[in-house]
């Protein structure tokens, strides 16, 4: 949701951020907070209690109407057919070439679906959606009347229960349900992108504040304090969670990000499949690594890799890990590549080995699953 | 904030005068934006430098900076405290978070930076 001010549009939490003192960035065309204190006390705060997150830059669509499931299923790699009320469902959105239009959540509301995207793919996604839809078919942007908070740490669950009616120990993960929190009725989500038990609370930019405010006085003293987009990053590629526009974009196909699970290459036609089964059977020449740091140094995005001497891909995504104390980070290398490589660091070659996915190993979702 | 007698650069270091040595550091406000600082590497004892050549970097979280020679010298000493606990640079920048010690080869250079005054206006600006 947003106000637009000149090109940067304030969230419905913009003065919350402010009085705060959060040291505050431009993200996909909204002023959201980096950090409030520190990234790395951030970052702790989540894997230990809990954290705040305005999130209201997310990208909110509704599709209804008697052709939105066959729209759906043809514009989503995933299944939608098999997603019941109260679901929610991890896709990716391709082009006919295979190439990655967004990664999106899919909810099936009473009455239709609900799309949440990438903040910076909303126009991009719209439109493509737009272009593809069944007769009988309702798309609505939602994003402006939408606010998206997320409680994100292993106290989220008794901390949000403190102020919602209802049994939140019943919310399966990746399961939704309507619900009233601080006395306002909203749609609450048990999904979040930092490996962390937690809750996605989807309400209008007036009621933002109120929840928002309640949370923070009800969560006192469980540890509940906002955090930033800082630690948001630094959290999700501890899990080796994929960023839109850093490890996958419209050049890159499920095959290569390695989320194969996502996409159901069994299920009626979609959009890109057969350039996708072409892609898993031929083998591609890159794929996606975890990769950490053995020496002393952080990877950063566009830093090169090597093995054996060889230049072999690119850093996509790269932080210091506050939870394993070194850097770690995800990267496209030419298929078959694993083990010893050097990340070339400002010019200084960097010994790195890869790694399984997540990095961090120890987060309450895993307890929910 | 105990900076008046301290003497800072456009590109955030800050320096203080002892005879013809100064320390070195990196200024609050650049500390601040920066964020946690969690890698520096510190440069060799016995180098020398011209005014703003690269010395060493900071790595932080989400960014990298580079510290610039404040003036023309010989690096005499590098606070190895640092290698461990990059950290205090952010929690004691004008303290504990010195980063290096030059000998200086001009001391005139010093009148070419700015007061504590003039960098608040810099800053700012």
């Amino acid at each position: 949701m947003a106000t637009e001010v000149g090109t940067i549009q304030r969230t419905a939490l913009f003065e919350q951020h402010e009085a705060a003192g959060a040291k505050m960035v431009e993200f996909a065309g909204f002023a959201l907070p980096m950090y409030y204190r520190g990234i790395v006390e951030e970052h702790k705060l989540v894997r230990s209690s809990a954290g705040l997150f305005d999130v209201s830059h997310m990208g909110e669509f509704l599709v209804s109407g008697p052709g939105a499931l066959s729209t759906l299923e043809r514009l989503l790699t995933n299944r939608v057919d098999t997603l019941r009320e109260g679901g929610v469902r991890l896709s990716f959105m391709c082009y006919e070439t295979g190439g990655i239009v967004d990664d999106l959540l899919v909810y099936r509301l009473d009455d239709g679906f609900m799309l949440v995207v990438n903040g910076a793919n909303r126009e991009k996604d719209f439109e493509w959606i737009r272009e593809h839809l069944d007769d009988g078919t309702d798309l609505r942007d939602a994003s402006d009347e939408t606010a998206l908070i997320a409680i994100q740490g292993p106290t989220s669950e008794e901390a949000l229960a403190a102020i919602a009616d209802g049994d939140l120990s019943d919310m399966g993960f990746y399961r939704h349900g309507r619900l009233a929190v601080a006395g306002l009725p909203v749609l609450v989500s048990r999904t979040g992108y930092t490996g962390e038990d937690g809750f996605e609370i989807y309400c209008g930019p007036d009621e933002a504040p109120v929840i928002w405010v309640a949370l923070l006085d009800a969560g006192e003293r469980l540890g509940v304090r906002p955090v930033g987009l800082g630690a948001r990053d630094t959290l999700r590629l501890e899990m080796g969670y994929c960023l839109y526009g850093n490890d996958m974009d419209e050049k890159r196909t499920p095959v290569e990000v390695g989320l194969m699970w996502i996409t159901k290459l069994d299920k009626d036609e979609f959009i890109g499949r057969d350039a996708i089964a072409k892609a898993r059977d031929d083998g591609p020449a890159e794929r996606i690594v975890g990769f950490e740091i053995v020496g002393r140094g952080v990877p950063r995005p566009h830093h090169r890799i090597f093995a054996g001497g060889s230049d072999v891909g690119e850093v996509t995504s790269g932080t210091f890990s506050p939870s394993l104390g070194r850097g770690i980070g995800l990267g496209y290398v030419a298929s078959g590549v694993s083990g010893e490589l050097s990340i070339e660091i400002r010019g200084r070659m960097v010994a790195a080995r890869t790694t399984t996915l997540p990095f961090y190993r120890d987060g309450s979702v895993k307890r929910r699953k | 904030m105990d900076d008046k007698d301290l003497r800072f650069t456009k590109s955030h270091e800050w320096v203080r005068s002892e005879g013809d040595e100064v320390v070195v550091g990196l200024s609050d406000y650049a500390q601040g934006e920066l964020g946690d600082i969690v890698f520096i590497e510190l440069p060799e004892v016995g180098r020398t430098a011209a005014k703003d050549e690269g010395l060493t970097t900071l790595e932080s979280v989400k960014s990298v900076s580079e510290i610039l020679a404040p003036l023309s010298g010989e690096i005499v000493d590098v606070n190895e405290v640092l290698e461990d606990d990059p950290g205090t640079v952010n929690t004691d920048p004008y303290g504990d978070g010195w980063i290096l010690r030059m000998k200086l080869a001009d001391v005139g250079e010093l009148d070419d930076l700015m007061t504590a005054a003039e960098y608040e206006e810099h800053i700012k600006g």
